[in-house]
């Protein structure tokens, strides 16, 4: 086992623990940013969709890992980013100011419905996004003029700096955009972590009392944290839409909102890992059933016919076996490997292990 | 007269709202758990008594039928308590909403594969039957909804206020360490809760198999039966019956009198609305602590 010792405080707040971890980081940039060399246009795609879900896990992961505060109505904010990308490009905006701007927008659009919503917590808050996301359906629909409603809207490539990015034309260039975003996110969800507001998130998640009583305005620290989610789920869907290339009213529906959720938890909740873990399981998945489906068929003779719901049986399956067994997520197991091999032989078993609690309402608060 | 049989037809809906949302509010009330998947407990419910009486598949007397059904519905609930939930003890309610709704998904998946995707009716004696006075003509199924919606309420108001296991039920839900020390068996009021809401969603999904078609997909009518517990004030079961109500009731209205479009978002945009104006629902029990 490494043991790091810090002697100032710089040290102590840097993102990075060691030179060493800060290498593995950097070499895992480079192999994924060399993965169009590597992989066919097919695994390019399912790379790049992974990665689209990955910045939507970790617009989520900010309001409900860090803020603790459940979303169930997050494909609402996909749609907001997704329309407002697209709306943009065709009033003449150009794509690097419209993508950011799309993210904006949906931003404050968050921030707006978090005003109502600070008077909620725990499941009133999950109902009145679920409803929200019920909600967009209808809109989008209602609002045919700008949105196209149910024929939908459709997006070919954009133009930056006179390069042609397109998800069927230029795969790769679409991957690196992608990739680059990604990684943008991602360092700024790591400094957003160390600073000021980032522990403040973090302290309304653990106890609003606590967090009040340190001096935290609870109603701003929500507000910013719902705004900051849905700006980076506003890019999350701007690129989604560009990834499918058509939508329409249908393609943000509520079980996006749930598998968003969902994602986030089989991931680990409250860490950036959790997202990206959890993105690669939703992203993969269906290719993985379908792959094991032939085998199935292949070893027992079967026909390989499509069973409805078939994926969203085995989804509900491995999200109710993580639940029980491992509620720390992918990366909450990982930890655990990790640290059974750092301490080798001297790892136990009760290391991990949660403090018994009890419920208590919250109809008395 | 319009009117009053669109408000007729309403309430019958509504109540069936109204019964899925008394599950929620049960298991709220007794644990303070949501349980997401109730709206696919019904379909489930539904699905077994066809699957019992309908004649393409065991072909039992309706009214033997109905008590096996309930039954099994309510062993179901105590498993799902036993092997499930009762390992979430104490955790976060967040983690019991999520793994209710991937039980939904499991529920959905499983009914799919036993009796197909395709919309099916429940064989009843009731079916097709109408009484009618005073110029209205109501479906006898209708009427039975309603009558046994009340009744259900009723018997389950008068459980929860005064009787001891009751009472013991909400204790527990207040705080369970308090609970526990003072003798209630916690674990087995919880497992008992579970029971009693599978029975309800049993019957809930009969009259709604009776009143309509159901398929797997139904179960998401839950939404709207969440729509309606909410409305009520979760934590109130006249409360809850009275949200149903009100949503089943709006419906029908808003699709008569509301550009079609606007009409399906009423039941939401009510939604949202009272929980702006009234965060904790019509029939609100949150009360600030006093230390």
């Amino acid at each position: 086992m490494r043991i790091v010792f810090k002697t100032d405080y710089m040290q102590d707040i840097r993102p990075w623990k060691d030179g060493y971890q800060l290498s593995l980081y950097l070499i895992l940039l480079a192999i994924v940013a060399a993965a169009p060399w590597v992989l066919d246009v097919f695994y390019l795609g399912e790379l790049t969709n992974v990665l689209i879900w990955a910045i939507a896990g970790m617009g989520l992961m900010v309001l409900t890992g860090h803020t603790g505060q459940a979303s169930l109505g997050h494909a609402a904010f996909l749609a907001f980013g997704c329309y407002s990308n697209v709306i943009l490009l065709e009033a003449g905006v150009p794509f690097i100011l419209a993508f950011p701007l799309a993210g904006l927008i949906t931003g404050a659009i968050g921030a707006l419905v978090a005003i109502p919503a600070l008077r909620l917590h725990g499941i009133y808050l999950a109902i009145f996004t679920l409803a929200m996301s019920i909600l967009v359906d209808d809109i989008i629909v209602l609002t045919e003029p700008w949105s196209g409603g149910v024929s939908g809207k459709y997006i070919a490539g954009v133009d930056i700096f006179g390069l042609t990015i397109d998800r069927w034309g230029t795969p790769t260039l679409f991957y690196w955009m992608v990739l680059t975003v990604t990684v943008i996110v991602a360092l700024g969800y790591i400094n957003l972590l160390r600073s000021p507001l980032g522990r403040s998130f973090i302290a309304v998640r653990d106890s609003q009392v606590s967090a009040q009583a340190m001096g935290v305005d609870i109603a701003r620290t929500k507000t910013i944290s719902f705004g900051l989610s849905c700006m980076v789920t506003g890019w999350a869907g701007a690129f989604m839409g560009m990834f499918a290339g058509a939508f329409n009213n249908e393609t943000f529906s509520v079980v996006i909102s749930i598998e968003l959720l969902m994602m986030i938890v089989i991931g680990g909740l409250g860490s950036i890992h959790g997202a990206f873990f959890g993105a690669i399981v939703i992203g993969f998945l269906p290719q993985f059933l379908s792959i094991s489906k032939e085998y199935v068929g292949a070893v027992f003779g079967g026909s390989t016919v499509a069973i409805p719901g078939l994926e969203f049986g085995i989804f509900g399956m491995i999200l109710i076996a993580f639940i029980l067994l491992e509620p720390m997520g992918i990366y909450g197991r990982w930890l655990k490997i990790r640290t059974f091999f750092e301490l080798f032989p001297f790892y136990r078993k009760d290391m991990f292990k949660r403090q018994k609690s009890y419920l208590k309402t919250e109809r008395l608060r | 007269m319009d009117n009053v049989q669109l408000l007729i037809s309403g309430l019958a809906n509504g109540c069936v709202y109204g019964l899925i949302a008394l599950g929620f509010v049960l298991i709220y009330k007794a644990t303070e758990a949501v349980n997401f998947a109730q709206g696919d407990f019904m379909m489930l419910g539904a699905f077994v008594t066809i699957g019992l009486t309908n004649t393409e598949y065991m072909g039992l007397p309706f009214w033997m039928a109905l008590p096996i059904s309930v039954g099994i519905m309510a062993i179901l609930g105590y498993l799902l308590d036993r092997l499930l939930i009762r390992r979430m003890f104490g955790q976060s309610q967040t983690a019991v909403v999520i793994l209710t709704i991937a039980l939904g998904f499991v529920i959905r998946f499983v009914a799919g594969l036993i009796w197909g995707h395709e919309p099916q009716t429940l064989q009843n004696p009731l079916a097709g039957r109408e009484i009618s006075f005073g110029g209205l003509v109501l479906g006898m199924e209708d009427v039975a909804v309603i009558v046994v919606t009340l009744l259900l309420t009723g018997g389950l108001f008068v459980f929860f206020s005064r009787t001891k296991l009751g009472l013991a039920m909400q204790g527990a839900s207040q705080n369970q360490l308090a609970a526990y020390y003072m003798g209630i068996p916690v674990k087995r009021v919880q497992g008992f809760i579970w029971a009693l809401a599978g029975a309800v969603a049993a019957i809930a999904g009969i009259l709604f198999a009776a009143k309509g078609s159901v398929d797997p997909a139904t179960g998401l009518l839950g939404i709207k039966a969440f729509a309606a517990a909410v409305i009520g004030g979760f934590g109130s079961l006249p409360g809850a019956l009275a949200g149903g109500l009100i949503v089943g009731v709006i419906e029908p209205f808003a699709s008569r009198y509301i550009a079609a479009g606007y009409s399906q978002i009423a039941p939401y945009a009510l939604l949202l609305a009272v929980l702006v104006f009234r965060p904790h629902g019509l029939f609100s029990q949150v009360r600030v602590k006093k230390v």
